[in-house]
Formats: C-alpha cells, sequence, structure tokens
C-alpha cells in the first residue's frame, strides 16, 4: 500500500467518521486517497478554524478530533488550534503535509518545521521518515492522543513518503515502553481519603474537565450524594455535576460565584477531582484554602504538587479511582456546613440590573438557557460573554460546554461549535461569542452553510474587546487603548466612549450573515428576545444573532489577578 | 542543590531537542548534559545536572516521565552514585612555568596530551571536587581554553 492509503486506512480502522482540513501541495496525495473514501471531510475555509473544529468534535463526542493541512502555511495555520487543545487535554490527532525528505532542511517551498514549532504544544509528535514506520506511528497517535490525559499528537507526513510502498500493515496493537499512565488508584491511598472525608465537616468537591474526560459524572454525582458534600466546578468541569442541584456551587475561580469561592477559602478539606489548581482558581497561592487539608485525584502525576501541595495525591484515572472510594464513603458530618453555604447562596446570589435602558448580555444567556431548558450543546468564544455563559449557562451534563479555557482563544467558538454539531447532526447547538472574537474566525459562515450546520450563534456585540476594556476601566484609570471595535481613524485619540458621536459599527453583522446564505437576525430591545430566540430555534438554517448589549457592563464577581478570595469584587460600586 | 538526573529515552531523532525544550520551556537550568547511547542502540542515556529546591526538581522529574519518548527517569540524589566528568584544558606555559604545571597535573593524576612553546593541554578525568579543584590550581598560569564533557554517573548497586 502507498503511505497515503495506509493514512486512510488507519482512519477508518480508527473509526474516523468525520475529519476537516484544507487541502494544499504537500498533502495532496493522501486528499486524493481520501477522494472516495466513506468519512465524512468538512473542508473549512481557513486551517485554525478546522483545528477547532476537531477540537469542538472531540469535546462533544469525546471521540479522538482529526483535522489535516499542508505544509508550510497550512501547518502553521495549526498552531493556535493545536495549542488550544494542548492546556485543555483534547484529543486531537493533526495530519500535516511536509516537504519531501531529501528537501527537508533546504528552505524548500512551504517548507515550515512544524514538528520542532509545535513540540511544546503536541502530547507527542512525529516526523515520519521511513514509510514502514507509518502504519504503526498512526496506531501509537491515535493511543497517545486519546489514553490517559488526553491531548493533541501531530503526525508530520513527507510527500515522497505519501507515495512511497510499504508492506507493512495497520497493527492490531502498539506497546510503547516509555509511555504507561497509572489507571488504578492506589488503594492504600483511597483508603486514606476515606477516612479524611468520614472526619471532615467542611468538605468540598472541586472538579474539573478530568472528570468529564474520565466519563465519571455518574460516579462523581454518587460521591457528592452519598457523602453529602457540595460541589463546585472548574470552568472546563461544568457539566460534570448537574448544577440544578442543590449540593452544586457552580463555577468557582476569578469569575466564579462568590459562594463557591467563600466555600473553597472556608472549607477544611477540599477533594480536587480531575482538575489542575490553575491560577485562575487559586488566585493568590499563599492566601489559597488555608484551612484545608486537600485530597487530588488526577490522572497526570506532574499535576499533583505541581502548584499547590496536597495531602492525599491519588494518582490514576477519575472514573477508577471514585468506583473505589465510592464502595467505602458514608455521609459525613457535614449538615451545618451545608446550611452555612445554603446561605452564602441566598445572601450573594449571581445578579446584574436592568438599569441602563440597554440590553443586558446576562439577560440574553438567561432567556436562552430557559428556551433550551439547559439541552442544547453551548460552544463559546472568549471573553466577557465566555464568563457569563459560564455563571448562567447552568450545565447539567457533560460534553454539553464546550469552552477554550487554558488558552483563552478568540475565534474559537463559532468553528468549535460547527465541529459539535458534525458530530450531533440532530442537536440544538448555540454558539455565544463576542463581536471581537465572532471575527476572527466568521469565514466559517460558508462551511456552516454548505454543509448544513445549522447553528445558532449569539452575537453579544458590546462594540468593546471587553474582557480588556473591564480591565482597562478598573486597573488602568479607563484608559481605553485599542479596545473600542466602534472606533475608526476619524474617532478622537483619547475617548471614554460617552461622547455619543460613535461612527456606525462595522460590519453589519446581518447583512454579512446574508451575504454568506445564513438568516440574521438583530435585537435591541429586552421584548424582542425571547421571540427572535424562538425564531432561530426554529430555524433549519444556521443563524446569526446580533444582540446589541449595554456596551459597558461588567463581569462580577471578579477576584482580581493575584489576588485572594478576601479581595473579591461583588459588583460596580463596591470597587 | 545540585541533582544528577539520569535519564533513558528513546533512541530517536528529536529527542534530544523535546528534552531541552522542556526545560527551556519551563525555565529550569540545566548545569550540563551529557548523552550518547547505551548498549541497547535503541536506548540512549542522558545525563543532566540541574538545580532547584526539592520542589522544581521534582517537576523536572514528572515532565520528564510525561514524555513519550522517556523511559526510566533515575533522580540520584540520596542514593550511592559514582560521579565522572572527562576534561581538556589549554594553560599557558613558559619554559620556566611548565615544570610546575606538569607536577601538578602528576599529582592529579592526570595527562598531558598536547605541548606547545607556549602551552600545554592537559586531560583530567575526575569527581567534580577533583575537577574543579585542579582548574583552580592552573587558574593562575592562565587557562587559554577549556572543555568539559558534563557529569556522567552509574548507580552502586
Amino acid at each position: 500500500m502507498k503511505g497515503c492509503e495506509i493514512v486512510v486506512e488507519a482512519l477508518l480502522k480508527e473509526n474516523v467518521q468525520v475529519m476537516f482540513g484544507y487541502p494544499g501541495g504537500a498533502i495532496m496525495d493522501v486528499f486524493d486517497a481520501l477522494y472516495e473514501a466513506p468519512i465524512n471531510f468538512i473542508l473549512t475555509r481557513h486551517e485554525q478554524a478546522a483545528a477547532h473544529a476537531a477540537d469542538g468534535y472531540a469535546r462533544a463526542t469525546g471521540k479522538v478530533g482529526v483535522c489535516i493541512a499542508t505544509s508550510g502555511p497550512g501547518a502553521t495555520n495549526l498552531v493556535t488550534g493545536i495549542a488550544t487543545a494542548y492546556m485543555d487535554s483534547v484529543p486531537l490527532v493533526a495530519l500535516t503535509g511536509q516537504v519531501s525528505t531529501q528537501m527537508i532542511g533546504n528552505d524548500a517551498f512551504q517548507e515550515a518545521d512544524i514538528v520542532g514549532i509545535t513540540r511544546p504544544i503536541t502530547k507527542h509528535n512525529y516526523l515520519v521518515s521511513r514509510v514502514d514506520d507509518l502504519p504503526r506511528i498512526m496506531k501509537e497517535a491515535f493511543l497517545i492522543a486519546s489514553t490517559g490525559r488526553p491531548g493533541p499528537v501531530l503526525i508530520d507526513l513527507p510527500k515522497d513518503i505519501q507515495k512511497a510502498e510499504t508492506a507493512q500493515t495497520y497493527p492490531e496493537s502498539v506497546e510503547i515502553r516509555g509511555y504507561k499512565p497509572t489507571y488504578k488508584g492506589h488503594p492504600q491511598q483511597i483508603k486514606r481519603a476515606a477516612e479524611e472525608i468520614a472526619k471532615a465537616k467542611k468538605p468540598i468537591i472541586y472538579a474539573g474537565g478530568g472528570v468529564i474526560s474520565s466519563d465519571a459524572a455518574k460516579e462523581l454525582k454518587e460521591l457528592a450524594v452519598k457523602a453529602e458534600i457540595p460541589v463546585t466546578t472548574t470552568l472546563l468541569g461544568l457539566g460534570a455535576f448537574p448544577e440544578t442541584h442543590e449540593f452544586s456551587l457552580g463555577m468557582l475561580g476569578m469569575h466564579g460565584t462568590v459562594y463557591a469561592n467563600y466555600a473553597m477559602a472556608e472549607a477544611d478539606l477540599i477533594i480536587a477531582v480531575g482538575t489542575r489548581f490553575d491560577d485562575r482558581v487559586t488566585g493568590k497561592l499563599s492566601a489559597f484554602a488555608p484551612h484545608a487539608r486537600i485530597i487530588h485525584i488526577d490522572i497526570d502525576p506532574a499535576s499533583i504538587h505541581k502548584n499547590v501541595t496536597v495531602d492525599i495525591p491519588i494518582i490514576g484515572d477519575v472514573k477508577s479511582v471514585l468506583k473505589e472510594l465510592n464502595k467505602l464513603i458514608r455521609k459525613c458530618d457535614s449538615a451545618e456546613w451545608l446550611e452555612t453555604v445554603k446561605g452564602w447562596k441566598e445572601k450573594h446570589p449571581l445578579t446584574y440590573d436592568m438599569k441602563g435602558g440597554k440590553l443586558k448580555p446576562q439577560f440574553v444567556i438567561e432567556k436562552m438557557r430557559e428556551l433550551t431548558k439547559g439541552e442544547a450543546i453551548v460552544a463559546t468564544d472568549v471573553g466577557q460573554h465566555q464568563m457569563w455563559s459560564g455563571q448562567y449557562c447552568r450545565v447539567t451534563k457533560p460534553r454539553t460546554f464546550i469552552s477554550s479555557g487554558g488558552l483563552g482563544t478568540m475565534g474559537y467558538g463559532f468553528p468549535a461549535g460547527l465541529g459539535a454539531q458534525a458530530g450531533f447532526p440532530r442537536e440544538l447547538v448555540v454558539v455565544i461569542s463576542g463581536d471581537g472574537s465572532f471575527q476572527m474566525n466568521i469565514q466559517e459562515l460558508t462551511t456552516a452553510v454548505n454543509y448544513e450546520l445549522p447553528v445558532k450563534v449569539l452575537i453579544l456585540n458590546n462594540q468593546y474587546l471587553g474582557m480588556v476594556r473591564q480591565w482597562q476601566q478598573l486597573f488602568y484609570r479607563g484608559r481605553y487603548s485599542s479596545t473600542c471595535l466602534a472606533r475608526n481613524i476619524h474617532c478622537p485619540k483619547i475617548c471614554d466612549g460617552k461622547a455619543g458621536k460613535c461612527p456606525p459599527y462595522v460590519p453589519d453583522f446581518m447583512r454579512v450573515a446574508e451575504a454568506y446564505g445564513a438568516m440574521g437576525l438583530r435585537v435591541e430591545k429586552q421584548k424582542e428576545v425571547v421571540p427572535a430566540l424562538k425564531k432561530a430555534f426554529q430555524t433549519k438554517k444556521p443563524v446569526v444573532m446580533e444582540f446589541v448589549v449595554a456596551p459597558e457592563e461588567n463581569v462580577f464577581p471578579m477576584v482580581p489577578a493575584g489576588a485572594s478570595v478576601k479581595e473579591i469584587i461583588k459588583g460596580m460600586e463596591l470597587v | 542543590m545540585k541533582h544528577t538526573i539520569s535519564v533513558l529515552v528513546e533512541n530517536k531523532f528529536g529527542v534530544l531537542a523535546r528534552i531541552a525544550g522542556l526545560f527551556s520551556g519551563r525555565g529550569y537550568n540545566i548545569d550540563s548534559l551529557s548523552v550518547a547511547e547505551t548498549i541497547d542502540p535503541t536506548v540512549s542515556r542522558m545525563t543532566i545536572v540541574a538545580h532547584g529546591d526539592d520542589r522544581v526538581i521534582e517537576q523536572i522529574t514528572k515532565q520528564l516521565n510525561k514524555l513519550i519518548d522517556v523511559i526510566k527517569v533515575q533522580d540520584y540524589a540520596g542514593e550511592h552514585f559514582m560521579e565522572r566528568e572527562l576534561i581538556l584544558v589549554k594553560i599557558h606555559t613558559t619554559s620556566q612555568t611548565r615544570p610546575e604545571v606538569m607536577q601538578i597535573v602528576d599529582i592529579f593524576r592526570g595527562k598531558i596530551i598536547d605541548v606547545g612553546h607556549s602551552y600545554v593541554t592537559v586531560e583530567l578525568t575526575g569527581t567534580e571536587d577533583k575537577v574543579d579543584a585542579l582548574i583552580g590550581l592552573l587558574k593562575p598560569f592562565g587557562i587559554r581554553e577549556l572543555v568539559r564533557t558534563g557529569r556522567i554517573a552509574i548507580a552502586r548497586k
């Protein structure tokens, strides 16, 4: 078989049903082999979108996402998408064309050392230098991407290798001597953890993306309910525990709820499951969880003791460890604590006001949530709208909230939503985006229309690069340096946005949507929100909805970077 | 604190770059690095001397273990191990100072491997202390050039 045929055979053997990409000179042979293959190939309009779409597909379905690009600029265009997947531990296989092996290192046309460039942002990568190695490499790549702590794997395929013949066949299994993740938790550690939990008076479960990767939502709920422990999740953990449950504290961290952050700060036992104590969650490390003993369950040994010293580390697959732990768990003495936490929930709920006469972004998200009953798959872009989404979506099921957390990549949401839709053609997929983020991959409207991926995009248009503007308002004395997206060259150099002489916003998103063949809807008044959403959800086409929202609305609560929970800002008047 | 870490890796192209990248990307300090094939031609051994507190060294070891191409990581700290380094050093000499230099080299059981009108080149193998001591004694004569291999180590048991 030729190298390019082996690639396609490998994809079919790995049960790849959907893939995303963009062709080019150095990858033509693989595309030729793909021409009649029974794989749903989605041609995006930028390689970055192909990578994000593969990522969104992987997060929604749990399968390995596959994207493909040509050498040089095609490969480098994948870099942001690969880095996004790396930071959030998403299983991805990226295939790139490369110049022929004899030309490598010669500054050939469309040559880029993509293996060198992606080395720090892939779980592993390969340059195939002999076609005989290709079947084994493909098998290894899928194994590495999808097991242990998942992550992106890149395979660089030189043109001559794609054309070369080999008698090697796709292996049934491979063993990699340097890669042996630990799945089963140490029984002694699990026993110690159960003992700690039994003694705890103020326990809290802090759950992250690892619970979802491990498909352990059922085991997590069993632990929380059996032991009677409240649960908070990270942005990536939303859906690991139903937010409608009375024990749910919603999201924690920089823009998490007041009660989740208070509970973490006052807990005497933190059970960290499938999470990594990221700086957006811990704030100032020296002030983090001062009274708590910490149990840390994670499949990646490097995450343990990385930022925070823990008392009972348990290395293993979250599902497997929780299954064993649940056998030893009994109800702990948390009744008083649960009352305290309930009190905080009542005293400091998430709140926003309806003053100012303009539509509020939080209102739009709440109405979306209401109309979809929380059943939609929600993909978000990055910024203020992302944080409001994390606060107000009240996610109940895993793999229904898709957001770039670790890297925070603007432009991620729309293609990721398309990827999720490709994985679930009959589900409702909603993309919550901002006027800044949406323009970064706006060209994918073609992909949405041509492949009939009827995602519903909600652009919360505040005419600003919102999150940065908020920081400029709070920490840079309101100097809005390059954050106004409505500004043109005729605007005064120094402007606080209140002169009232703003130019009309460019672009007119409705006309852009229509030019691409999608439906466009604009909403400016509160009473128009629900009818517009209903209309969008009933349409079979992709829809771009522009909600003109209050320009200077801020995300609260906020624990400023490097601060502790004590310095939490609950609202503008308290700044 | 200095740690000697021995890493067994797949003998494949790019592995050295991957490990160096890991260190530089995370800001860990490499004092020296030595790498070569082992008896098994598919396996290479890298000996890395790094310094940092316990927390940093723990992270280094864990991050190294995470790499697919890394087969085994051994931190020799606290264990019994033998360590050696090889140096070649070119010393400025005159006909007057040469005998003294030769005497010092002799005491350290080093070898003079090259001699010229105004220099000698010395080869020495030894522990870090021994090597540092020789360099210290030869400094006053004027060191023209110094090349070190970096430490290699082997466990005692």
